[in-house]
């Protein structure tokens, strides 16, 4: 229970008998409501790959599986081939977190700490990036990647294709920025005193003084690349090089149904796992960034 | 000078002497600053100009050109734009898309906030609320989109047996022209709730109790006080949230791909999904970019409207 707030009903109200009853009448509601809303759904998915690829297609359905049959899953994992797909996605995701977490925090600590001239022109001009859409820019985005400017290379079906422009978000961008803004002047020319040169300081000083707002921007990143659906599916054409979110699409027509969910389910645990791990800096952080007005 | 004269006898570690910089020293030294400054801001800045700003600027220059990859693009006038305004497609897809911003703001933003304002005033198992509502948030799109389209099938769904269970009539979903936008609404609001919900929880925690205490000794029932306590208070996570919603919703693209492929008859096309016909199916980039550029100026103007909001309330 957490401490008495006043909300909307007076404390007074709910301790009345009939305020009691009223409450726990709403409470029952809303546990059924979001069981059988946020948990049903996800019940039926685990337990829809047990059943028989008959049973799955019997209408009155069956609530549990009649035989329990682990195949699904291991035909999901084999027939799907979902360790290459599964380890496409690790290594897009990884390699996103990775290039983000060393050009961004870098490119932060310069705007933030360096003064480098026209530091104020490229702000501007990160943060105008969000006022652009990012969907809305995919097709000449995937035009650029196709063949880069001056040195004419393809990135399509390359890892690359989603590392790099991942580093081009500005929101990761500029939360980092606002950090180390705060991060105070003197710390940073103690260690500058002590002989320490930019790169150190940042490594040695900045950093570790950024553990909150670097696990925010990792999961950020991590949970972006995971979830992403359309630009995977322009860049990775290339079957053998294409993330568990395209390849299931790509395999819903041909498999049967049992397999392909649990192919579904085998697709979300890395990200549900990092939740349930995460969950309470996950919710604290969408709390915290909304409510500053 | 004073400054100089009170550091001198504490400060100065031994090991480190500062040398006295002439000034052309001093202005090699910024230069080095300077070099060192960008050094470290090379790497996202190439970024940035490749993948954001580079291509913002292409989408307006292909939107004029005749454009497909492998042949040197030709200037092409209006035309790609004429040509997209002709397609009978546009219409189509534009009122789709806007037909689900708006559904998804009635549908999607009605339930998370009375959803909110109920779960505020539980007192107990908070946290299993909160991170049950958001479990759908976690799932990968994709997934949400195939498990829906499960539920949706006409024979063995679950949607339609949930509707036979309560005796009430069964429903095309997907398969009906009138239903089927609709049903991808309810997709979209089941997968994104939790994100709201939990926004809405943030701004409700923060109304000062003494608001409520004062309109209750003024009489004020419940509705009452919703209306003229909890609403004004919320009022900016509200805007900000509708415009960021709007500014989602107009992009939608993997519900229709995964579930309806844009059909039946055309009914889920959506302007995104015309932007990825376009370029990957009919080869037209030039088309593909006069979307993208219409899409951009609008949801520009959005954008701006938020940025606008947000600097303004986050001032005061």
């Amino acid at each position: 229970m957490t401490p008495d707030t006043r909300t909307l009903i007076s404390p007074a109200a709910l301790a009345r008998p009939r305020g009691k009853a009223l409450y726990w009448t709403v409470f029952t509601a809303v546990v059924v409501l979001f069981a059988l809303a946020f948990l049903f759904p996800v019940y039926w998915m685990v337990t829809g790959a047990l059943k028989s690829p008959d049973e799955v297609a019997r209408t009155p359905p069956t609530l549990l599986p009649e035989h329990w049959r682990p195949g699904g899953y291991t035909d999901a994992w084999e027939l799907m081939e979902l360790p290459r797909h599964l380890g496409n996605t690790l290594v897009q995701a990884a390699g996103a977190w990775a290039f983000q977490l060393v050009f961004c925090t870098a490119a932060a600590y310069s705007l933030a700490k360096l003064r480098p001239a026209f530091g104020k022109v490229v702000l501007g001009g990160v943060l105008a990036t969000l006022m652009v859409p990012a969907q809305a820019l995919v097709v000449p985005k995937y035009l650029t990647v196709a063949d880069l400017p001056l040195i004419h290379t393809s990135l399509l079906n390359d890892p690359l294709a989603v590392w790099l422009p991942a580093v081009a978000n500005a929101f990761n961008l500029y939360l980092l920025k606002r950090f180390f803004d705060q991060l105070p002047r003197d710390v940073l020319e103690a260690a500058e005193i002590d002989g320490a040169g930019k790169l150190r300081v940042l490594w040695s000083v900045v950093l570790p003084m950024s553990r909150p707002v670097l696990g925010v921007v990792s999961i950020f990143a991590l949970v972006a690349v995971w979830q992403d659906f359309l630009w995977p599916l322009m860049v990775f054409s290339d079957t053998g090089e294409q993330p568990v979110s395209v390849a299931l699409v790509q395999l819903s027509q041909n498999v049967q149904l049992t397999v392909l969910i649990a192919a579904m389910v085998i697709a979300s645990i890395p990200m549900v796992a990092l939740f349930l791990v995460f969950q309470r800096h996950i919710i604290a952080g969408i709390g915290a960034g909304s409510t500053k007005g | 000078m004073t400054k100089t004269a009170e550091r001198r006898p504490v400060a100065h570690p031994p090991v480190r002497p500062l040398p006295a910089p002439a000034p052309a020293g001093r202005r090699r030294r910024r230069l080095a600053d300077q070099a060192r400054a960008h050094g470290f801001l090379l790497g996202g800045l190439l970024c940035f100009a490749l993948f954001s700003w580079y291509p913002a600027i292409r989408a307006v220059v292909i939107s004029f050109q005749r454009y497909t990859p492998g042949s040197p693009p030709e200037w092409a006038g209006t035309a790609n734009f004429t040509r997209v305004l002709d397609d009978p497609e546009f219409a189509d897809a534009w009122r789709n898309t806007l037909t689900f911003t708006l559904l998804a703001l009635l549908i999607g933003f009605a339930v998370p906030f009375v959803l909110a304002l109920v779960l505020n005033e539980l007192r107990h198992a908070r946290s299993f609320f909160r991170v049950v509502v958001y479990l759908p948030v976690m799932i990968p799109p994709v997934v949400s989109a195939l498990l829906w389209k499960w539920f949706y099938d006409p024979g063995a769904g679950l949607a339609n047996e949930a509707l036979r269970l309560l005796h009430l009539p069964t429903s095309h979903w997907t398969n009906g022209t009138d239903t089927a936008l609709v049903s991808l609404v309810l997709v979209a609001t089941w997968a994104n709730m939790g994100g709201t919900v939990l926004i809405y929880l943030a701004a409700l925690q923060s109304i000062p109790g003494e608001l409520y205490e004062a309109a209750e000794l003024d009489g004020a029932s419940l509705l009452q006080r919703v209306r003229h306590v909890t609403i004004p208070q919320t009022r900016f996570a509200i805007l900000m949230l509708m415009l960021l919603q709007v500014i989602a919703t107009m992009q939608v693209f993997t519900e229709p791909f995964v579930i309806t492929g844009g059909g039946p008859e055309n009914s889920t096309v959506t302007v995104l999904y015309l932007i990825y016909k376009y370029a990957f199916l009919y080869n037209d980039f030039g088309g593909a970019c006069a979307l993208s550029v219409m899409l951009l100026v609008l949801l520009g103007a959005f954008s701006a409207l938020y940025l606008r909001l947000t600097r303004t309330e986050g001032d005061t």
